[in-house]
């Protein structure tokens, strides 16, 4: 059992003191962001973190105690509207850590005891660096959350397939070609060959900086589905540096046709289409 | 020969790899190697890096960058506490795989660089040596 201490009433009878305080620290404090968050909202978020806090610590200080509850969720909440304000954690952790001072300045006044003034400040300061360390986690969980939610909205957005012209498609790829990527691009080719009928589609991977033999064979994969869907594939951006390495590497790229550049291989593609492309008068006389 | 850089990397999750490329990329331009010797060794790391993680279950790759007279190189030794490769001479012919690889991992990076050793002992581990020379 924890030894009684004198936070309990002292934080109730102290509200309002405490409450002006505390924002007044937070307002001087270098991590607070005025761009971010207005002074009324932090008013009013600390008045209310303030009242939840007051009724949890009369209760007692482990905040591992279902009284704590409404605190740690009132934190989550913040925390979590703090992460996508752009708050770094040190800043979402100020809220609690910059409680200490005017919780201390409040009991220092009321407990005459150096005994018992030890035990509260003992008491107070665990606690909130108790409150301080969660709200750190928070941000961090939240961070990661976000994080990774944005991970999966470029992944995406970064294998877009565009039409060229009727029954041609393209797919720039662009980065790492892992299996998470793999499995979104190749959904994506074979969803649009569906769409559009496209009898052909040209694999670019110009922004491909490494071609292993993961991603030949990824590669090679995505070819052999798109031609179950109907559709022929073209790869292209293959650059003469990536070309030595997989011939090196061992890996049979005979039996899909591979071109330099987009520009070739949309040529071959319109040949293979049954459309041709002539210069413009235009362009003839001009040239 | 003189050791002009000297440094230790985990492989313990596919950021790694990445993280292995992009270190032996750097390392390669560092030791003005030709475009084509970049895309070599940067290969090479890539599909060892991968077996590190994939069959040696982890472990780390050491990379230096060496000069011997006027000759730069870079060396990579992958090694890790994985189950070993019983037959080495199986696993280093094109096409052969355990998993689901197209099994030129091995074979092929040896192809790739200058200088290739491999190590490994069953239920110890593996060390896969490989340079590259400009
Ligand atoms: N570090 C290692 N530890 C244990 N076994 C290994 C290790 N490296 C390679 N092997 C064994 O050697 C085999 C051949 O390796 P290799 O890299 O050539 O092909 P792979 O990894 O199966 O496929 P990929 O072509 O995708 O690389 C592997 O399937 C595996 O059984
Ligand atoms: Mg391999």
């Amino acid at each position: 059992m924890e030894k009684r201490t004198k936070l309990a009433e002292i934080v109730k009878n102290q509200h309002d003191v405490i409450l002006n305080d505390w924002v007044e620290f937070q307002l001087n404090a270098t991590t607070l962001r005025r761009d971010l968050m207005k002074e009324s909202e932090l008013r009013e978020q600390s008045r209310e973190f303030l009242g939840l806090f007051t009724q949890a610590v009369q209760s007692g200080s482990d905040i591992g105690e279902t009284i704590w509850k409404p605190v740690k969720d009132f934190l989550g909440q913040i925390t979590r509207s703090r992460v996508l304000l752009g708050f770094t954690p040190s800043e979402t952790a100020t809220f609690i850590f910059s409680l200490k001072q005017p919780l201390f300045d409040v009991i220092r006044a009321a407990v005459k005891d150096p005994k018992d003034l030890v035990a509260d400040l003992w008491t107070t300061t665990t606690l909130l660096d108790k409150l301080g360390l969660y709200v750190m986690e928070l941000h961090q969980q939240n961070r990661e959350e976000v994080i990774h939610r944005q991970q999966e909205e470029l992944l995406e957005l970064s294998t877009p397939v565009v039409q060229l012209f009727e029954n041609i498609l393209a797919l720039p790829l662009i980065g790492t070609l892992d299996s998470a990527r793999t499995q979104v691009v190749m959904e994506n080719l074979l969803q649009r060959i569906v769409e559009t009928g496209a009898m052909i589609s040209i694999i670019d991977i110009t922004g491909v900086p490494t071609v292993d033999t993961l991603v030949a064979q990824h590669l090679l994969k995505t070819v052999a589905a798109a031609r179950l869907m109907g559709a022929d594939c073209i790869i292209s951006g293959i650059r003469p540096q990536i070309a030595q390495t997989i011939v090196h590497l061992g890996v049979d790229l005979s039996e899909v046709t591979t071109k330099a550049t987009l520009a070739d291989a949309f040529m071959i593609a319109l040949q293979r289409t049954g459309a041709t492309v002539t210069k413009s008068a235009a362009t003839k006389t001009k040239g | 020969m003189a050791t002009l850089r000297d440094e230790i990397y985990p492989i313990r999750s596919s950021d790694d790899i990445v993280k292995v490329r992009q270190i032996t990329r750097e390392w390669a331009l560092m030791q003005t190697f030709s475009l084509v010797d970049q895309t070599k060794i940067v290969t090479a790391a890539s599909e060892l890096a991968r077996n590190t993680l994939e069959h040696g279950h982890g472990g780390e790759v050491r990379i230096q960058a060496l000069q011997e007279g006027s000759r730069r190189g870079l060396r990579l030794t992958f090694v890790d506490q994985g189950p070993g490769i019983p037959d080495l001479a199986k696993a280093l012919q094109d096409g052969f795989t355990t998993g689901n690889g197209m099994g030129l991992g091995l074979s092929g990076s040896k192809r790739l660089v200058n200088d290739f050793d491999i190590h490994s002992e069953t239920g110890k581990g593996t060390t896969v040596m490989i340079a590259r020379w400009k």
